[in-house]
């Protein structure tokens, strides 16, 4: 089987609606596919992967320490759009760490997330084989 | 007469917060709740808007809702008060009436 570059853009907040967690379900399920995984957060988007969530008291889970498992499953290009961080007063240092350890160097953790223009992440999209909207 | 008016949509999302900005009149309270939560953080593309909005409005978040989203108290806005499910009960019986903005 051929390998494709999938990408999945997520622009909805998490919690307030399903697409969020449906997102990351589905990226789970394509990794087991060996495909070649990148993730966009763009918009509200870039709300599911801030650090310091808690929902004990809203009684619904907590699905965010999910997304640190995603490097054992070789996902490990996480785009962030700078202008939609910027946008709701954010920073890098208000997402969570999201690492992956590269076999190649000795299991080194390395960075996932990286902060990426909309030039940049238009030209991401455009090398896409199939890309997924959340 | 001194009305609710409760947001749980994004600002960035949907239109909202300025639905109700645009409507409601000074002297009511609007609190956030649910993904509404986030038009009560500092340094965004409304946040401005949300502070003006303040000479007239007292504006109120749901606690809950905010930790939920990993949002901390040094994000939130100034002049915004955090309130429990009790504080969301009492709003309600403390005005005349509520509209709910989807």
């Amino acid at each position: 089987m051929s390998t494709k570059k999938f990408l999945y853009v997520n622009r909805k907040a998490p919690y307030g609606t399903i697409y969020a967690l449906e997102s990351l379900e589905v990226v789970l399920i394509g990794a087991a596919f060996e495909q070649d995984v990148s993730l966009a957060f763009v918009d509200d988007g870039v709300y599911e992967i801030a650090k310091g969530q808690s929902t004990d008291g809203i009684g619904m889970k907590n699905f965010s320490p999910t997304y640190n498992a995603l490097g054992d499953y070789d996902v490990r290009k996480m785009y962030v759009e700078k202008e939609s961080l910027e946008a709701r007063g954010l920073t890098v240092d208000d997402l969570m760490p999201l690492v992956y350890e590269d076999e190649e160097e000795d299991y080194a953790e390395k960075p996932s997330i990286h902060v990426v223009t909309s030039a940049e992440l238009a030209d991401i999209m455009e090398a896409q084989d199939v890309v997924l909207s959340f | 007469m001194a009305m609710l008016h409760t947001i749980n949509k994004s600002p960035f999302e949907r239109n909202s917060l300025d639905a109700c900005l645009r409507l409601a009149k000074p002297g009511s309270a609007v609190l956030l709740i649910e993904d509404g939560i986030y038009a009560a953080t500092k340094g965004t593309a409304v946040s401005d808007k949300v502070t003006k909005a303040m000479e007239g409005i007292k504006f109120f978040v749901l606690g809950p809702d905010v930790k939920a989203r990993g949002i901390s108290d040094d994000h939130m806005l100034e002049g915004v008060q955090v309130v429990d499910y009790g504080g969301f009960v009492d709003l309600v019986a403390e005005h005349d009436n509520v509209q709910s903005w989807l």
